[in-house]
């Protein structure tokens, strides 16, 4: 069973964002670790980079499969989490704690179209 | 006895050396007249051998791998046919390969001459106006294929169509071609069958779209019964209909793309032509066209004059150029050979025999693998798993497990239209003695993986090497020698 | 066999087709032969084709095939067998791939190879598109006017459809105007640069501090090379490039009318995973030995689809193979003295012609052994005249410029006899 946790929001596209103040930090769900498998690399972006909801910004790979991230929201890329380059795999050991951008963003209204832990919960349910 | 494992570069010696140069008589210093800052400073580290270490060596490697030659190839999508051996002869001539490709034409025209008649040939079994044989491979095909459709609009100024229709159950190759070649993909949805669904196509047959790829028989090896009605309605919206040769086998002798409306297609040399696939390459990957896109071919174009000579032109319509000369030349001298072999009469049992065979197959094996989409298939078919899935044997351990029995294994996982998806194409050149072979020892695993499944998991246990860490290898990707050797 | 299929005829195997698509007319083609009609029959065609001694280069070169390298090649388990997908049945092909990137990476000086692609014209595209996908936004690639010729139509053809803005840089000299270069780098859109190395005239072009230049606008740069000459001139890697690109012909693979060859593609592991193509890496299996697979493969097309940078999906793995054993035999001992007698071969013949004061030098540069000439002889007419005594000369470059290739196969009396047919009215 994959692990959902109410304290932050979910896209379709299986990323989630926890926002404390204007910034966003972004991962990958429980959910889309395990149906990638062993995480062998994430295509960071750079800090300073402007990201739009909806767009990719990097992505993660398995020996067999690769997926774009897609941003839940827009804005500045704040931060980078570089321990990833290294040892990518911490995003299957635990993908909540093991962010992977943090982002500055522009228009906080966006956050409302996300998923809640339930809606989100449902969704993986259903796939 | 052990196995052998060792690296060329592990068996290299000081000073030791395999060749043998002439003398040298100009009595210049070449080399000297080359400022200093233009040369190399650090000496690349490569192998100091002598030949007889380099036959060991090659040979010992050449007995772990799999061949046709070494047995049955079942491989979906793949066309692993025989590959006759007079052909690696001819194409070895020192008449043709000692052929320096810019040598005046009036000194190559045995060689022009079988690149026009090859393309011409393929022209009348494809039932096109003209074939480019310069495409290296089957995605440079599809690549040259999707350039001529762009300039064909383009050359119209037609400048909005820019989308290609792609089948969702298409090999990734198909959108990655159109990617490179500038087109955005639409994926048109199948039909629980694999068959394209005409209802969802139409709506997507706008003035913005360029054309539509597709392959027929499609990715399941069903024919695509709707395929006039298909082309009627992409050519209505102004689109071309483009044929990916990747399932040709079946057609050979029996029924011609252009004849069901294609406009241009590839096809694979080194499938539906028996030229080998030389462990990935080196293939041929010709484009044809119907006759009002003969222009937009990619130059250089091998032309016929009216004396009966041949000659090199450029055409300024082209496209441009895809390749640095003529293609892969002696890849087109063996598939030559091949049609020279079997002739106007022999070709016609090529689709037909590979047909029966795949049948032959499906039938026998459809009580014990899952069979989904029933009815008569054509050069392959593709089962889901074991029928029986309460045993936990995966597609990966059957194919894993036939490795052991002396099979290569199908193509598994692929399409994706299936969990488990298992893939198998016999050819026309396997004998029914071979395919009953294979019957059976698809049977005897399934027997295994209903018995003892833990036996199938385990496979292949007879293979030199097993269950390779690949994860690893992707995290920590180690290849070359010198990294190898750091980390040792 | 149509028993257990349910069928009456192989006819009705076809009943799914609409009848009139089925094709029953006859194929333009011949009667069907035997073996020894099929061979009566290539002898014949060869007789209309002459072997010639061969003085041209530009992209294809005359070099020595050690008789090894095609008994090894002739081996059926390697030229039968398919894409190595099934490593435990693949190990031979896995591991030749595996020393044939070993052996380009040496050449290179550049960490990462790939399996190989098509030719030297189309991994310089696939370079191209490799350098405008590192930098995201920018989308203009600059190319020197002294790449070869063939190479820049396929460069030029690939990046016209792909959307790719290219920009040549213009050649002053016979070398690449650097100066101009440093211009174009400020437009601020620039990828990547991409230079030959020798040049379309067999120059060896100075590329100090280009390298600098090129990636102080945050572009890279790539060397379009000839891999036989890297054991003898300063490598991508020393010069300071991000990509290595070009062909593999020059590895004594026969000529071939054009191919097969192969194209070479290495990089810093900093573009790694923007490299196109195969890629094969050691990795252990169950019992701890060392093998070999293909990995990084979630980069390539069949899993990445349109979001792929390239959508290549085989390598000329046999002619990998031919490259790898070719090199195995010559060590870095045995190709420098392929680089040094055919670069005194050259020099040979480029004094001799020069001397008669009928051809000069096009421009006064360092060469290896392909060089350029201007005369004011009618170039065609004379190739015409040595094709009929058995020899292919220098390529007409146009504009009274050929360019004359010398390989160590080529003996004195050979370009001796070259230089009197050219030289007697």
């Amino acid at each position: 069973m994959a692990i959902v946790k109410d304290d932050r929001k979910y896209a379709e596209s299986h990323e989630w964002a926890k926002v404390d103040g204007d910034v966003a930090t972004i991962g990958i769900s429980d959910f889309a670790q395990h149906a990638l498998g062993d995480v062998v690399y994430v295509d960071l972006p750079e800090v300073g980079d402007e990201v739009e909801a909806g767009e990719d910004f990097g992505a993660v790979e398995s020996v067999k499969a690769a997926s774009d991230l897609i941003s839940p929201v827009s804005g500045e890329i704040v931060e980078v989490n570089e321990a990833l380059e290294d040892a990518p795999e911490m995003v299957n050991a635990d993908p909540y704690n093991n962010w992977i951008i943090k982002v500055k963003m522009s228009d906080p209204g966006e956050l409302d179209s996300l998923l809640d832990a339930a809606a989100y919960d449902q969704l993986t349910k259903e796939d | 006895m052990k196995e052998y494992d060792k690296l060329i570069f592990e068996l290299s010696r000081p000073g030791r050396k395999g060749y043998e140069l002439p003398a040298d008589r100009f009595e210049i210093d070449g080399l000297d007249a080359i400022p200093s800052e233009l040369l190399r400073r650090n000496e690349p580290e490569l192998p100091e051998v002598s030949e007889l270490d380099v036959v060991r060596h090659y040979t010992n490697l050449s007995n772990k791998n799999f061949g046709v030659d070494t047995g049955f190839y079942p491989l979906g999508s793949c066309t692993m046919k025989y590959n006759p051996k007079i052909n690696e002869e001819l194409a070895a001539m020192p008449e043709f390969a000692a052929l320096h490709p810019l040598q005046p034409a009036e000194t190559a025209q045995g060689a022009l001459e079988l690149y026009y008649n090859l393309q011409k040939a393929l022209a009348s079994l494809a039932g096109l106006e003209e074939f480019t044989l310069n495409p290296y491979a089957g995605a440079h095909g599809e690549l040259t294929g999707l350039m001529v459709m762009r300039q064909y609009h383009i050359s119209r100024g037609d400048t909005k169509r820019t989308k290609v229709i792609v089948p969702d159950t298409a090999h990734g190759t198909n959108p990655a071609s159109a990617m490179v070649s500038g087109l955005e993909v639409v994926e048109v949805k199948s039909k629980p069958n694999g068959s394209i669904d005409v209802e969802d196509l139409k709506p997507l047959l706008d003035d913005t779209v360029a054309g539509i790829m597709m392959t027929n028989p499609n990715t399941v090896g069903m024919f695509e019964t709707e395929i006039l009605e298909i082309a009627d309605l992409v050519h209505n919206a102004g689109g071309l209909l483009y044929y990916d040769g990747a399932n040709l086998n079946p057609m050979l002798g029996k029924v011609r793309p252009g004849d069901m409306g294609f406009d241009i297609m590839h096809i694979n040399l080194h499938k539906t032509f028996s030229t080998p696939h030389g462990g990935g390459g080196p293939g041929s990957g010709p484009v044809g066209v119907a006759k009002h896109l003969v222009d937009l071919l990619p130059n250089p174009r091998v032309r016929k004059a009216e004396d009966g000579s041949f000659y090199v032109d450029t055409d300024d319509k082209s496209l441009g150029n895809v390749s640095t000369f003529f293609g892969n030349f002696g890849v087109m001298m063996k598939a030559y050979a091949y049609i020279l072999s079997l002739g106007k009469e022999g070709i016609k049992n090529v689709g037909p025999m590979a047909t029966l065979n795949a049948n032959y197959i499906k039938e026998s094996l459809k009580d014990v693998y899952k069979l989904p989409i029933e009815g008569v298939c054509k050069h392959e078919f593709v089962f889901d798993g074991l029928a029986d899935k309460s045993t936990g044997v995966t597609t990966l351990n059957v194919a894993k497990r036939l490795l052991d029995f002396g099979f290569h294994a199908p193509t598994i996982y692929f399409p994706l239209l299936f969990h488990e998806s298992m893939m198998i194409e016999p050819t026309e050149t396997e004998s029914k003695e071979t395919l009953d072979e294979f019957i059976d020892a698809m049977r005897r695993v399934a027997k295994e993986a209903a018995e003892d499944p833990e036996t199938v998991k385990a496979a292949p246990v007879t293979t030199k090497i097993s269950h390779p860490d690949e994860t690893g290898a992707a995290k920590n990707p180690v290849l070359s020698y010198r990294t190898l050797k750091s980390q040792q | 066999m149509l028993e257990v299929i349910g069928v009456n005829s192989v006819d009705d195997l076809y009943s799914d087709v609409p009848s009139e698509v089925i094709f029953r007319g006859e194929y333009d083609i011949p009667e069907g032969m035997s073996e020894l009609e099929l061979r009566n029959w290539f002898k014949a065609l060869g007789r209309k084709n002459r072997n010639l001694v061969v003085f041209g280069g530009q992209g294809a070169y005359d070099h020595y095939s050690p008789s090894v390298i095609a008994h090894l090649l002739g081996r059926s388990e390697f030229y039968t067998a398919y894409t190595p997908y099934q490593p435990e049945i693949s190990q031979g092909t896995l591991q030749y791939i595996f020393e044939y990137q070993s052996i380009i990476s040496e050449l290179t000086g550049l960490e990462a190879t790939n399996a190989s692609m098509y030719d030297g014209a189309t991994a310089t595209a696939e370079a191209a598109f490799m350098m405008v996908a590192s930098a995201r936004k920018r989308n203009a690639v600059l190319v020197s006017a002294t790449i070869a010729p063939r190479v820049l139509d396929v460069v030029k053809t690939y990046t016209k459809f792909h959307g790719i803005e290219l920009r040549v840089i213009p050649e002053a000299c016979g070398v690449t105007d650097l100066a101009a270069m440093r211009e174009m780098l400020g437009a601020g859109d620039v990828a990547g640069v991409i230079l030959p190395q020798p040049n379309k005239y067999g120059i060896i072009e100075d590329l100090s501090g280009v390298a600098d230049d090129v990636h102080a606008v945050k572009a890279l740069l790539t060397l379009n090379c000839d891999p036989s000459t890297l054991a003898v001139l300063r490598s991508p890697a020393e010069w300071g490039a991000d990509i290595a690109c070009g062909d593999g012909q020059s590895l004594g693979m026969p000529l071939q009318f054009g191919g097969p060859y192969l194209g070479f593609m290495s990089c810093g592991n900093a573009q790694l995973r923007k490299m196109p193509g195969r890629v094969v890496g050691a990795t252990t299996d169950a019992k701890g030995n060392r093998c070999y697979v293909l990995t990084l493969q979630a980069r390539e097309q069949h899993i990445r689809r349109e979001k792929a940078t390239s959508n290549i999906c085989s390598n000329q793995s046999l002619m990998a193979l031919y490259a790898t054993i070719y090199v195995s035999l010559m060590g870095e001992k045995g190709l420098c003295e392929v680089n040094s007698l055919s670069a005194n071969g050259a020099h040979y013949l480029c004094n001799k012609l020069v001397e008669s004061g009928k051809f000069q030098l096009a421009f006064d540069k360092p060469f290896l052994k392909e060089f350029t000439l201007r005369t004011d002889l009618d170039i065609d007419a004379l190739n015409r005249k040595l094709a009929d005594n058995g020899i292919m000369g220098g390529v007409n470059l146009g504009d009274g410029l050929v360019a004359f290739a010398v390989t160590e196969k080529r003996t004195k009396e050979e370009i001796d006899r070259l230089v009197n047919l050219m030289l007697e009215d």
